[in-house]
Formats: structure tokens, C-alpha cells, sequence
């Protein structure tokens, strides 16, 4: 019930946001903001909860909560919402990220500010749902909604080049989505044919003796869903026109949190319902996380837009994070998840500061920047800060999700280990040179430039917080997470060869 | 004829006999707000004439016609868009000048000929239906007089509709010639059991009646006048002879060739394959080039008939008749209401323009902050169009995925994939026109009471079963499942 709350007050704080508009221009983003807290205090709780053991295959699983409602009996289909330490990362991700893009947009909406934050909050309750959903009819559902209200955000409030920008993200994500439903399709009544009965249910799918013939299929169509969404080299093009084109606050949301349902479903699905099919194409699939790292590099450093660069630069990590998945180790998956988390905190910190230099020099070419040290010294800390975290300074929570990533990948294949360890050196080139462009160097104009304000330092602060404790402390999460990735493994345990040394 | 065959075709009687009434009270006090009125009684009466029928299906009346779960699910559908569209046009015809009542005599001849097409099962009886729908339809098309657009539209629809009822008529004498029978039923030992000389005079009988009734539902490659029909004629009129027209023609052909077995026939599933794909690309595709609403919609309707051949053909196959079925009447559900909300919406915002509807994308512009309301209607149609959650078209879309893949239907399912995927950019665009800043100076909009209730109602339908689609479910069970 908890779940269903957390996701109806956000659709619901969407409508009153928007109604209040006309009242007061500036009452949307306050109800915006007791919206977010709101469901940030129902999610406190579910901390404290005892889990449940629930059989899951031929495994046993701990859920924390479990909720389940007929919702289309003629197929089976229920409103099936479960929550573990997982997904209840993920959702306080979500939460704590709406936060942040809330606050970065804080002052830049001028244009129909309640139309704006209602997409906002409908974006956070798709994708809440979207890590909750066990039904996995009600998982497409979540993962198709989720688009239309970040369509808007992109093609209303985007910048120069929305139009090209918010169709493709939009096309995409919806073809592939569209794989996916055929996959669901076909597994659910490939299931049907063997036990007689519809269902949608998770637990149900999961450990089927499937042809291998089909199971390879079916986990194709799932895999290109969340592959487009990761987004994974080849499928990565629509990412940098998104994230460039999108509003600050979308931007952030973006490569915070929708691009990590893509790596959710990976692990979530894709390799738990397929095990050997996902175990056939785990090498291709790495190599495709390999080529993501440095050719995402690479073209990071090619770039003069800041937002591209950053957007660029999300390739190459969240190619870590499928190598990771891919590697299915104890360690390589912890890595995954930490590097989740982290990637989400350090990318939405920077867009936020590519947002914040759009919004005072009212462009993002790198080259027309430089010496904004001097006009804004505040800022330059906090960018430096971030700008090391992304390439991976050790004590930071981005090394510790790339190096437990590699180390436990060593085990599995070393050249694509070696590849991968390319990328972090030139992450390293692209992230000081970025720098340097912006915030080093002589002046080129004289600029009279407002340093960031108490707001901004101060949701800066939390996720620099954030990072550093990831990053010399993370045990914590992986206690939260580990129940949940340890009922991954065993249900893939019947194909060993592929399962390394658990524990 | 017993009571209780009287009492199962009471409704259309009660209708024929309203349109008796109705021509007198034009005749002797014409006064649109009258003949409106008299019209939507009359709908509903029909309507609620269904109810005793339930009690008896199915029941057979002549070897003409037949009453059961099918019949009165589709009827249903019928009345509804009919008396969506009767208000719609209200609205669009009340500040046209003077005679503008005989356009909803019309309508009502064209929904009695669609109420019979639904539950005949006999070609006479399929004959007189369409008939009786063509005919009324070509008037309405033409009925605004406004220029050579109208004109065009009407004697299109007029000339191609009279040649595919000539097929129609041919292939149903040559089934007649191999099997000495009209009614579908008892073509069925036929149909599976011919060879030799039979075999070919059943697959070229069936083969032009699908040509006339493609021409009818606008399937590639016999779609070239869905565009101008639709951009030519009044905005109420193209939205029933998207809806209703299609609906029943739809309907009587399933029954058609479900019943008869024909479908089974190997030569005719391979041909409604490739018709089935090529009306999902070329409806697709031709819609990308299009700026006029209009036009965008009529292509999407050719695209939207094409998924339903996917279920037509699943239908065919081994083991997905009933799942099918059920699919297609799912599909067709979500199509009527959507296509109802597209139209109403065109309708609305072509009330201040007497001269063309408002077609070109531009009229749209901005809509988003000068009626936001009839944005976001327009914006849910749109989405159920493209097949999105949380609106009726997807649940469509999943049941077209469903009947697909339970009988294999790969190819076409990945048809469905690539139409539906080029389809969200041209329904995007028009989403995103709607989204633009506008200056003001724009022409403002109205939104009249008629026309706003029957868009609220049609778009909390697009919600509510996009959210909770199972009352319909467990209905299209009760009635139409029922009696397959």
C-alpha cells in the first residue's frame, strides 16, 4: 500500500501542482516541493521494514513489501508492487534526484510553470513505478508513461533544437519499448502453454524451463528495451541530443534516474527471467558495455557543448554498469549498483551546473567560457569537486562502482577488463580539460556573473555529502542491496559456468 | 414470425419507424433543436430496445438476419458513435444557414443500414445494409454545398463505392454458382471441402468480395480516396464514416468469413497478409508528408485498419479464433472512441470557419495555451492513437500483440512495430504544434456545450478503459464469445 501511496501522492501533487497555477504563478513549484517531501517522508519508513521470504523460482527471495491487487483478470494481470533493498535504493534515488531537479529549476521557469512541474512530478511516479512493478504488464505500463511527461519537458521548455531532440528520445525509447511488450507477450503465453493459466506475475516467470531456441528471442526483445535506455553503444545516439536540448531539470532526471531503469531491468529482468540466453550473450554484451566505455570517452572529449560533453560522458559510465550486469560476479554487480547511485548523484550535479552556466552566459559552447574562476569561485569548487568524482578520484563513490566493476570483470574476461581501464584514463583527459576550458585561463570577456546562491550550494553540498560516503563507507548500501542481488544469483545458479564464487 | 422474433428485431423497426416520424416533423416544423432531439431519442430508444433482445439471443429472424452476444455488442457501438456524431454535427450545422435538418435523416438511414449490416447473415441481407448505409453517406458527404473540396470528396466516395459493390455483388455470385446458397453458414462445408474447379471459382469469390470490402474499410491498395473523403467532408460526417461505417463493415465481414470458414483458406490468408502489411506501411508512411489534420487522421486510419487485419488474420489461424475475436472487438472499441475524440475535436475547431474545416496544422498551434483543456483531449486522442499507456489504444494494441502471438504471426507483429513506430512521429508532430508559443491575435476557439460534453465523456472513456479495461472485457466475454 505504502508503494501505491508514494506514486499516487506524486501524480496527484502533479494535478494540483498545475491547477495552482492559476492562483499564483509561483505556487506550482511550492506545491512541487511539498509534493517531493511529502513522498520523501513515506519512503523513510520503509527502511525500517522486516522482510519477507518469498519462494521466487527455486529460489527463496526477501521482499520488504509485497502488494497485489487483480487489476485485468481475463489475463492475469495484477497490480503486483514489490519493493527490496534494490528497488528501494532506486526509488530513494528518484525521490532525492526530483529533489534536486526541482531545486535546479527552481528559478529558470518562466513559460506555464504549472504545466512544467506537473510533468515533473509525473516523470518521478513513472519511474517509482517503474521500480516497483513486478506485474510485468504493470512494468511496461510505468516504463511507457514515464515517457510522455519528460517528452514534454524536452519539447516544451527545451532549447534551440527541441523538436529533432524530443522525438528522438521519444521514438527510441518507444520502439524498443515496443520489442519488449512482444517479448512479455510471447514469455507470458510460452508460460501459458505449460502451466494453463495467464498470469503476468514476476514470480511466476521467473525459473520457467524455457526452449532455448525461444528464450534466446524473448530475452533479445527485453534486452533492446533496456539496452536503448542505459543507453549502450550502438543504441546510445539519442542521448546526447536529448540531454543537450532538454531543460536543466530534465537533464538531471535523465541521467540521474531514467537512464538507471535501463540497468535496473537488465538486472532486474532481462538476466533473472533468461539466465542461459543472457549467459550466451554476456560476452557480446560487455563488449558492447567495452566499446560504450572509451568510444563515450573519447567522444566526450570532442565536445565544445558542455551539456553534450557530460551527456557523452554518461555513455562511457553507464558502460561500466553494463559490463558489470554482464560479468554477473558478487563484486562486478555491487559495483553496478554503486555506480547507479553515484553516476546518478555526480551527472545530475553537473548538468545542474551546465544549467546554471546556460542560464548566466546564456550558452554552453566551451569555448566561448573560460576563467569563470575568478567571477564565480563558488561554483568552480563545486565543479572541480564533481568533475573528479565523474573521472573516478579514489574516496569518492564513482571509483569504488568502476573499480569493483573491473576487479570482479578480471575474473571473467581479462582483454575486456583492459579495454574498459582505457576509458578511465580518458575520462581522466576529457573531465581536466573540461575544466580547464571553463573555469581556468584567461578571461574572454568581462562578465559580471552571479556565483551560485544558498540553494545551490546547498543541494550541492547534500549530493557531495552523498558521494563521499559512497565513496569511503559503502558498506551500508550494499547491506541494503545484497539480500536482493544474492536471490538474483540463485536464481541463476542451474547455469554455474557463469555464476562465479558467491560469497 | 413468432413474438419473440418480433421483439429481437423491435429495434430496427422502432428506428425505421422514427425516420418515418422524423421526415414528417421536418416536412411540418422544421426546426433543427426538433429534428436534433427526435434523432437522439430515437438513438437511445434503439438502443434500449437491445435490452429484452439479450434475454433471447441467440435467435435467428428469417434466414436473413441473426440476433446474438456479436450483433448486439456491435450495435451498441454503433448507437453510441451515432449519437456522438448527431451531436457533433449539431454543433457544426447550427450557425450554417437554414436546411441543415435532413443531414440527421440521413444519419439515421445510414445507422439503421449499419445496424442490419452488424446482424445479417445472409448476402441479401449484407447487400441492403451497405446499400442502405452507401447510399445515405454519399449525401452527407456532399450535404455543407461548399465548393469543390466537398464535391470531389463525395463523388469520389460515390463512384469508387458503387464499382467495389459490384465486386462485392460478383464475388458473392460465384460462391452462389459453387455452392447454390447466400447464406454464410452453409457455405462452410463448402468452403473446406471443394477441389478442382470449385476451389478456384470459392477463392476468386472471395477474392472480390474482399476487394469490395476493402474498398469499404480502406485497405491498401484500394485507400486512394480515404484522404480527400476525409478532408472533404464535414468534420461530424468523416468521423462516422471512420467509425461507424468501417465499424459494420468490419463486423459482417468477420462474421462473414469466421462462419462461412473462408478465411481458412490458405490463398486468401497470404492475400490479407500482404494487404494487411502493406495497409500498416502505406498508411504509415504516405501520413509523414501530410500538414492537414485531416489527412494525418485518414492515413492513421488506413494504418489503424491494418493491425486489425492482423487480428482478422489470427482469426484464421489454428487455435487464435476466439482470442481474435475478442481482440478485434477490443481494437475496434478503442478505434470508435478514439477516432470519435480525433473528430471532435477537428469539429470544434472548425466551428469558426464555414468555408473549410480546420485541416492545416497550423490551426493548432499554440492550442495548448489558448484552450488547454481541448489540448490535452486532443493530445489523449492522440496518444491512444499511437497506442500509448494509460489510454484505450494501447490496451487495443496489446490485445492486436496478443491474438499475434498466440498464433505466431511474427512478420506482422513486426509490422505492427514498424507502423506504430513511424506513426508516433506524425502524431507527435501534431502534439508538438500544440506546444508551441504562440503570439496572441490567434483566433479564439468556442467550445460548444454539445460538442464539450460529448468530448469530456469521450475522454474520460480514453482514460478510464486505458486505465481499467476490464468492464469491456468481461462484456465483449459475455456477448461476443458467447456466441462464437
Amino acid at each position: 500500500m505504502q508503494l501505491i501511496a508514494i506514486i499516487s501522492v506524486l501524480i496527484i501533487g502533479g494535478f494540483a501542482a498545475w491547477l495552482s497555477e492559476a492562483l499564483n504563478r509561483n505556487w506550482p513549484k511550492w506545491v512541487s516541493l511539498s509534493t517531493i517531501l511529502l513522498s520523501a517522508l513515506l519512503v523513510v519508513p520503509l527502511f525500517s521494514l522486516e522482510p519477507v521470504t518469498m519462494q521466487l523460482g527455486n529460489a527463496t527471495s526477501q521482499w520488504l513489501l509485497v502488494y497485489e491487487a487483480p487489476w485485468i483478470p481475463r489475463f492475469g494481470i495484477s497490480f503486483l508492487f514489490a519493493l527490496d533493498g534494490l528497488s528501494l535504493l532506486m526509488v530513494s534515488l528518484t525521490i532525492f534526484l526530483g529533489l534536486v531537479a526541482l531545486a535546479s529549476s527552481w528559478n529558470e521557469i518562466e513559460h506555464q510553470p504549472g504545466f512544467f512541474q506537473f510533468n515533473l512530478m509525473w516523470t518521478l511516479a513513472g519511474v517509482t513505478g517503474v521500480f516497483v512493478s513486478l506485474d510485468l504488464f504493470l512494468f511496461f505500463f510505468f516504463w511507457e508513461v514515464m515517457l510522455i511527461p519528460m517528452y514534454f519537458l524536452i519539447a516544451i521548455w527545451g532549447h534551440e533544437n527541441k523538436a529533432y531532440a524530443s522525438m528522438k528520445f521519444f521514438l527510441f525509447t518507444q520502439i524498443s519499448g515496443m520489442f519488449m511488450l512482444l517479448s512479455i507477450l510471447a514469455l507470458v503465453f510460452t508460460a501459458k502453454s505449460m502451466t494453463g493459466s495467464f498470469t503476468f506475475s514476476y514470480f511466476d516467470l521467473v525459473g520457467l524451463d524455457l526452449d532455448a531456441d525461444i528464450a534466446w528471442w524473448l530475452m533479445l526483445g527485453f534486452f533492446i528495451a533496456f539496452l536503448v535506455k542505459l543507453p549502450g553503444f550502438p543504441f546510445h545516439t539519442w542521448l546526447p541530443d536529448a540531454h543537450t536540448q532538454a531543460p536543466t531539470a530534465a537533464s538531471v532526471l535523465l541521467a540521474g534516474i531514467l537512464l538507471k531503469t535501463g540497468a535496473y531491468g537488465l538486472l532486474r529482468f532481462t538476466v533473472p527471467l533468461f539466465p542461459q540466453a543472457a549467459m550466451e550473450i554476456a560476452e557480446t554484451a560487455m563488449l558492447l558495455g567495452a566499446i560504450g566505455v572509451v568510444y563515450g570517452a573519447v567522444m566526450a572529449f570532442a565536445q565544445d557543448d558542455f551539456k553534450r560533453l557530460i551527456a557523452y560522458s554518461s555513455v562511457s559510465h553507464m558502460g561500466f554498469v553494463l559490463i558489470g550486469i554482464f560479468a554477473w560476479r558478487e563484486l562486478t554487480l555491487q559495483g553496478s549498483v554503486l555506480q547507479m547511485v553515484a553516476h546518478g548523484l555526480s551527472t545530475a550535479a553537473l548538468f545542474m551546473i551546465a544549467g546554471a552556466l546556460q542560464q548566466r552566459l546564456h550558452t554552453r559552447d566551451l569555448s566561448e567560457m573560460g576563467g569563470l574562476w575568478k567571477d564565480m569561485p563558488r561554483m568552480g569548487a563545486i565543479t572541480l569537486f564533481f568533475i573528479v568524482a565523474s573521472l573516478g578520484m579514489p574516496g569518492l563513490g564513482n571509483f569504488v562502482g568502476e573499480f569493483l566493476v573491473l576487479l570482479g570483470t578480471f575474473q571473467v574476461n581479462v582483454p575486456i577488463t583492459i579495454f574498459a581501464s582505457l576509458g578511465l584514463i580518458v575520462a581522466a583527459i576529457y573531465s581536466l580539460v573540461a575544466m580547464q576550458r571553463a573555469f581556468q585561463g584567461p578571461t574572454t570577456a568581462e562578465r559580471n556573473l552571479k556565483d551560485f546562491d544558498a540553494r545551490e550550494v546547498g543541494i550541492m553540498v547534500l549530493m557531495m555529502l552523498g558521494l563521499v560516503y559512497l565513496g569511503i563507507h559503502p558498506q551500508p548500501v550494499f547491506d541494503m542491496v545484497d539480500p536482493a542481488l544474492n536471490s538474483l544469483y540463485l536464481l541463476t545458479e542451474p547455469t554455474h559456468a557463469w555464476v562465479g564464487a558467491l560469497r | 414470425m413468432s413474438n419473440q422474433q418480433l421483439i429481437a428485431i423491435l429495434p430496427h423497426i422502432l428506428l425505421s419507424g422514427v425516420i418515418l416520424v422524423q421526415m414528417m416533423v421536418i416536412a411540418f416544423a422544421r426546426n433543427l433543436r426538433t429534428t436534433v432531439a427526435v434523432s437522439i431519442i430515437a438513438l437511445i430508444a434503439t438502443g434500449l430496445a437491445f435490452i429484452p433482445v439479450y434475454s433471447l439471443i441467440p435467435i435467428r429472424v428469417t434466414p436473413l438476419i441473426i440476433l446474438d452476444g456479436y450483433a448486439i455488442f456491435y450495435s451498441g457501438l454503433i448507437l453510441m458513435s451515432a449519437i456522438a456524431v448527431t451531436l457533433m454535427a449539431y454543433d457544426y450545422f447550427k450557425d450554417r444557414g437554414e436546411h441543415q435538418d435532413e443531414l440527421f435523416l440521413l444519419l439515421l438511414l445510414a445507422t439503421l443500414g449499419a445496424l442490419i449490416l452488424v446482424c445479417s447473415t445472409h448476402f441479401a441481407s449484407f447487400i441492403l445494409g451497405l446499400e442502405l448505409m452507401g447510399v445515405s453517406i454519399y449525401t452527407m458527404i456532399s450535404y455543407p454545398q461548399r465548393g469543390l473540396l466537398t464535391l470531389e470528396a463525395a463523388l469520389k466516395y460515390l463512384i469508387l463505392s458503387g464499382v467495389s459493390s459490384t465486386f462485392l455483388l460478383f464475388g458473392a455470385a460465384l460462391i452462389y454458382a459453387i455452392s447454390g446458397n447466400l447464406e454464410f453458414s452453409k457455405l462452410a462445408p463448402v468452403a473446406l471441402a471443394t477441389h478442382g474447379t470449385g476451389e478456384i471459382y470459392l477463392t476468386a469469390g472471395s477474392a472480390l468480395i474482399f476487394a469490395g470490402i476493402m474498398f469499404k474499410l480502406s485497405l491498401t491498395p484500394f485507400h486512394m480516396w480515404t484522404p480527400d473523403v476525409y478532408e472533404g467532408a464535414p468534420a461530424p460526417v468523416t468521423a462516422f464514416v471512420a467509425t461507424v461505417s468501417k465499424g459494420a463493415i468490419f463486423a459482417i465481414t468477420l462474421r462473414l468469413f469466421s462462419s462461412s470458414n473462408l478465411i481458412e483458406v490458405p490463398a486468401i490468408l497470404t492475400g490479407l497478409s500482404v494487404v494487411a502489411i502493406l495497409s500498416m506501411l502505406v498508411g504509415n508512411l504516405l501520413a509523414l508528408r501530410q500538414d492537414n489534420v485531416k489527412r494525418i487522421l485518414a492515413y492513421s486510419s488506413i494504418a489503424h485498419l491494418g493491425y486489425l487485419m492482423v487480428a482478422f488474420i489470427a482469426a484464421g489461424m489454428i487455435g487464435g479464433k476466439v482470442l481474435a475475436i475478442e481482440a478485434s472487438s477490443y481494437f475496434l472499441f478503442a478505434y470508435f472512441i478514439t477516432t470519435l475524440g480525433a473528430f471532435g475535436v477537428v469539429t470544434i475547431m472548425s466551428l469558426g470557419n464555414h468555408e473549410v474545416d480546420a485541416g492545416d496544422i497550423s490551426n493548432y498551434e499554440g492550442l495548448f495555451w489558448r484552450r488547454p483543456v481541448l489540448a490535452i483531449m486532443f493530445t489523449l486522442t492522440l496518444l491512444s492513437l499511437a497506442g500509448i499507456p494509460l489510454t484505450v489504444g494501447f490496451i487495443g494494441k496489446f490485445y492486436i500483440f496478443t491474438a499475434g502471438v498466440t498464433t505466431m504471426l511474427w512478420l506482422l507483429l513486426a509490422v505492427v512495430i514498424i507502423g506504430s513506430g513511424i506513426g508516433l512521429f506524425y502524431y507527435l508532430r501534431i502534439i508538438f504544434a500544440m506546444t508551441k508559443k504562440i503570439e496572441s491575435g490567434a483566433p479564439e476557439i468556442k467550445i460548444p456545450i454539445a460538442g464539450g460534453w460529448v468530448m469530456g465523456t469521450i475522454t474520460l472513456a480514453i482514460l478510464f478503459f486505458g486505465i481499467y479495461p476490464t468492464p469491456i472485457i468481461n462484456l465483449i466475454n459475455a456477448l461476443v464469445l458467447s456466441t462464437t
